[in-house]
C-alpha cells in the first residue's frame, strides 16, 4: 500500500517520528511557556537542562548503575533542584529588568553548562539502552510501531495534559497565574510569591529534564543535542504564541508532525520547515496562533 | 552645551586620534597584523551590532547570519568569479543588506524578546541553507579564497598592505555609523529606543526607521564578515553558526552598549581572550565566555566603557558639588 507514492511503512515510520518529536518541542515549549509566564525570562538554559536530564540518566545508569526508571524520577529532580539553585543564584536579580538581560543571562549559563560537558565527554555521543519493559515493537498490521516511541508520546501527553491542569484548574495555578498578574498583591494575600517563582523555575528545569530522559534511549546523548533543539523550540513558541500553554503543547506535537511528513516528501527541507511556517504565521498572525494581541 | 562636556569632547577627540596614530603603527610596534585585522572586522561587526541594539533598542540574536552569508558571498565571487577585492566585499555588504530587509520585514512585527526569538529563528534557516547549498562547500566551508589585486591594480597579498585596507574600511564605518548615530535620523532612532509609543504618537512610521536601522546593521555586519574571508581566506560553518551571534552579543554587552567605542574595546578583549587561552585551556574558552556572560548580565550592564563613563559622571558631579560648596 502506498500514500502519494510512498510506501505506507516508511510514512507511518516518518509521522510517528514527527510525533515523538513534537512529543518533545511540546514538553521543552511547555516548560519555557510556564517559566514565562511567572518569571518573565526567556530560558534560553532550556535546551543545557534537558542535556542535563539526558546526561544525568546516562551517569545513574553508568556509575551508579539506576535503571531507567529509576532515572526517570531522579533525573528531572536534580535538574529540579539544579534549576532552583539556578534561580536564587542569578535570576532573582534580573525580575525588575528588561527580560532581554534574562535571555542574555540564561544564554550564558547554557554555555556554560554546554561547555563543561563537552570537555568532559567530547563531542560524540553516549548511548543508552532503551529498558527491557519498553524494547521491541508491536505489529499493528500497516506499521510497526515500537514501543518505546509509543511510550514517550503518551507520557509527554500526560504531563502536558497535567501541567495544563494544574494551572489552569487548581488553586495553586489560580495563584500562579494571578501571581503573573500582580506579584504584589496576591503577596498582600499571603502567597509566598519569591517561593513560588523559585519552584516554577524548578518545575519547568524538571519538565526539561524529563523530556531529556524520555529522549536519551532514542537519540545519542551528546552535549550539545540541548543547543540545537533550543531554537527549534522557540520558533515552536513564536508559532504558538508565548502566553498559551495548551497553545505550545498543540503547535508542538503538530509541528513535530509537519517535520516528519516534510522528511518523507522533500527531506531537503525538513531542517527549516518550522521556521518557514514561522514565517508564514508571523505574516499573518504576529501574535501567534494562540497568542493574544498585546 | 556646558564648558565641562566640550572639554570632554575635545578629551575624546584626542584620545580617538591617539588610537588612530597607535593604529596606523601597529605593525611596526610587533603587533601580528592579521590579529589586528582580526579583531578589526569583529570590531566592526560589533559596532554594526550596536546600531541596532545600543541605538535603536532591538536586540537582534541573529547577526551571525548576515556575516556569514556575506562572508560566503565574497569568498565565492573572489574565488570563483575571480572578482577584485572590493567587489568581492561590496557583493557581500549587498547580499547581507538584502537579507537584512527581509528578515527585518518579519522580525519588526514584534519587539522585544519575540524579536530576540525571531531573528535567532531566521539565521538558523540561513545556517541550514549554508550548510545544504552547493556554492558554500558545506562542511568544509570555502577553502583558499586569495586576496587578490585591489582596483585590479594593487597587490594585497603582504598583510601589511591588506592591514592598511582593512584599517581604512573599519575607520570609514565607524566614523559612518557615528554619522548615523548623530543625524536626526539616528535621534529618531534613539526617540524609538527610549520610548516607542511617543514616537509612534508624533507621527514617525516606526516600523520604517527600524527597518532602515536593521538593513544598515545588516549590511555593515556583512562587510565585517566579508572582510574577515579576505583577511583569513576563508568562510565556514562557524562564520554563521548562531553561537557567532551569541559572540557579538557578547562583545557589545562586555564593551558598553549604546557607547562608540564599547563595542571595539568589547571585541577586542573576546577576541584577545580567545587568542591567548585557546592553546592554553582547549575548549573550556566557551565556558570562560559563559562565565563572563554572567557575570556582565549580573554585575556590570553597563558594560567596560560605560562602567567607565558613569565613573568619570560621578567623579565630575562630586567636582561639581564640591566647588559649589566652597
Amino acid at each position: 500500500m502506498e500514500i502519494f507514492g510512498i510506501p505506507l511503512q516508511a510514512f507511518m515510520g516518518q509521522l510517528m517520528l514527527g510525533l515523538v518529536n513534537g512529543a518533545f518541542y511540546a514538553m521543552l515549549s511547555l516548560g519555557l511557556a510556564v517559566i514565562f509566564g511567572l518569571l518573565g525570562i526567556v530560558n534560553f538554559a532550556h535546551g543545557a537542562l534537558y542535556m542535563l536530564g539526558a546526561f544525568a540518566a546516562w551517569i545513574m545508569l553508568d556509575q551508579f548503575g539506576m535503571n531507567y526508571w529509576f532515572a526517570l524520577v531522579l533525573a528531572p529532580l536534580t535538574v529540579g533542584i539544579l534549576g532552583v539553585i539556578i534561580e536564587r543564584l542569578f535570576l532573582k536579580h534580573l525580575y525588575k529588568l528588561d527580560p532581554l538581560y534574562g535571555l542574555l543571562l540564561t544564554f550564558g549559563l547554557a554555555l556554560v553548562l554546554e561547555g563543561v560537558f563537552r570537555e568532559i565527554y567530547g563531542v560524540s555521543g553516549q548511548n543508552y539502552n532503551v529498558p527491557d519493559l519498553l524494547a521491541g515493537s508491536m505489529d499493528l498490521g500497516f506499521m510497526r510501531l515500537p514501543i518505546y516511541r509509543a511510550w514517550v508520546v503518551v507520557i509527554s501527553l500526560v504531563v502536558c495534559l497535567g501541567t495544563w491542569f494544574l494551572i489552569e484548574r487548581t488553586r495553586l495555578g489560580a495563584y500562579l497565574r494571578a501571581g503573573t498578574e500582580n506579584a504584589p498583591l496576591v503577596q498582600a494575600f499571603g502567597v509566598n510569591v519569591p517561593m513560588m517563582v523559585m519552584l516554577t523555575y524548578g518545575a519547568g528545569a524538571a519538565l526539561a529534564g524529563l523530556a531529556g530522559v524520555l529522549a536519551a534511549p532514542i537519540i545519542q546523548v551528546n552535549p550539545l543535542m540541548g543547543s540545537n533543539l533550543i531554537i527549534v523550540v522557540f520558533a515552536v513558541v513564536v508559532i504558538g504564541g508565548m502566553g498559551s500553554i495548551l497553545g505550545s503543547v498543540i503547535t508542538g506535537l503538530g509541528l513535530g508532525i509537519v517535520e516528519g511528513l516534510t522528511r518523507v516528501f522533500y527531506p531537503e527541507a525538513s531542517n527549516i520547515v518550522v521556521f518557514v511556517i514561522m514565517v508564514i504565521v508571523l505574516m499573518f498572525r504576529p501574535a501567534g496562533l494562540f497568542g493574544k494581541e498585546a | 552645551m556646558s564648558a565641562l562636556s566640550t572639554k570632554a569632547a575635545n578629551m575624546l577627540r584626542i584620545t580617538y586620534l591617539v588610537l588612530l596614530a597607535f593604529a596606523l603603527a601597529a605593525p611596526f610596534l610587533g603587533l601580528y597584523p592579521v590579529f589586528v585585522m582580526k579583531l578589526l572586522c569583529f570590531a566592526l561587526f560589533a559596532c554594526a551590532f550596536n546600531l541596532l541594539l545600543g541605538f535603536t533598542g532591538l536586540l537582534s540574536f541573529g547577526h551571525a547570519a548576515f556575516f556569514g552569508s556575506a562572508a560566503y558571498v565574497t569568498g565565492w565571487f573572489i574565488k570563483s568569479q575571480n572578482w577584485t577585492p572590493e567587489l568581492g566585499l561590496l557583493a557581500g555588504a549587498v547580499a547581507a543588506g538584502l537579507i537584512g530587509l527581509l528578515v527585518g520585514l518579519v522580525a519588526i512585527r514584534r519587539q522585544g524578546i519575540y524579536f530576540a526569538m525571531i531573528t535567532l529563528a531566521i539565521a538558523q534557516m540561513v545556517y541550514f541553507v549554508c550548510l545544504q547549498a552547493s556554492f558554500t562547500g558545506g562542511e568544509d566551508g570555502l577553502q583558499g579564497v586569495p586576496r587578490g589585486k585591489l582596483f585590479g591594480v594593487l597587490p594585497l597579498e603582504s598583510d601589511i598592505s591588506l592591514y592598511y585596507v582593512v584599517l581604512a574600511v573599519f575607520v570609514a564605518c565607524f566614523l559612518f555609523i557615528s554619522r548615523i548615530v548623530h543625524s536626526p535620523f539616528g535621534q529618531v532612532l534613539k526617540m524609538i529606543r527610549e520610548n516607542e509609543p511617543r514616537a509612534i504618537s508624533l507621527g514617525y512610521n516606526v516600523d520604517r526607521y527600524k527597518l532602515l536601522a536593521f538593513v544598515l546593521s545588516a549590511s555593515l555586519a556583512g562587510l565585517a564578515g566579508s572582510m574577515k574571508t579576505l583577511v583569513m581566506g576563508f568562510a565556514t560553518l562557524s562564520d554563521v553558526h548562531w553561537s557567532m551571534s551569541g559572540e557579538v552579543i557578547l562583545m557589545t554587552l562586555l564593551g558598553g552598549v549604546g557607547t562608540f567605542f564599547g563595542p571595539v574595546m568589547g571585541s577586542g578583549i573576546v577576541i584577545a581572550l580567545q587568542n591567548l587561552l585557546a592553546d592554553k585551556v582547549g575548549s573550556w574558552v566557551t565556558v570562560i565566555i559563559g562565565v563572563i556572560f554572567v557575570l556582565c548580565v549580573l554585575a556590570f550592564r553597563k558594560g567596560v566603557i560605560g562602567e567607565l563613563q558613569a565613573f568619570l559622571e560621578r567623579r565630575r558631579n562630586a567636582a561639581k558639588a564640591a566647588s559649589q560648596q566652597t
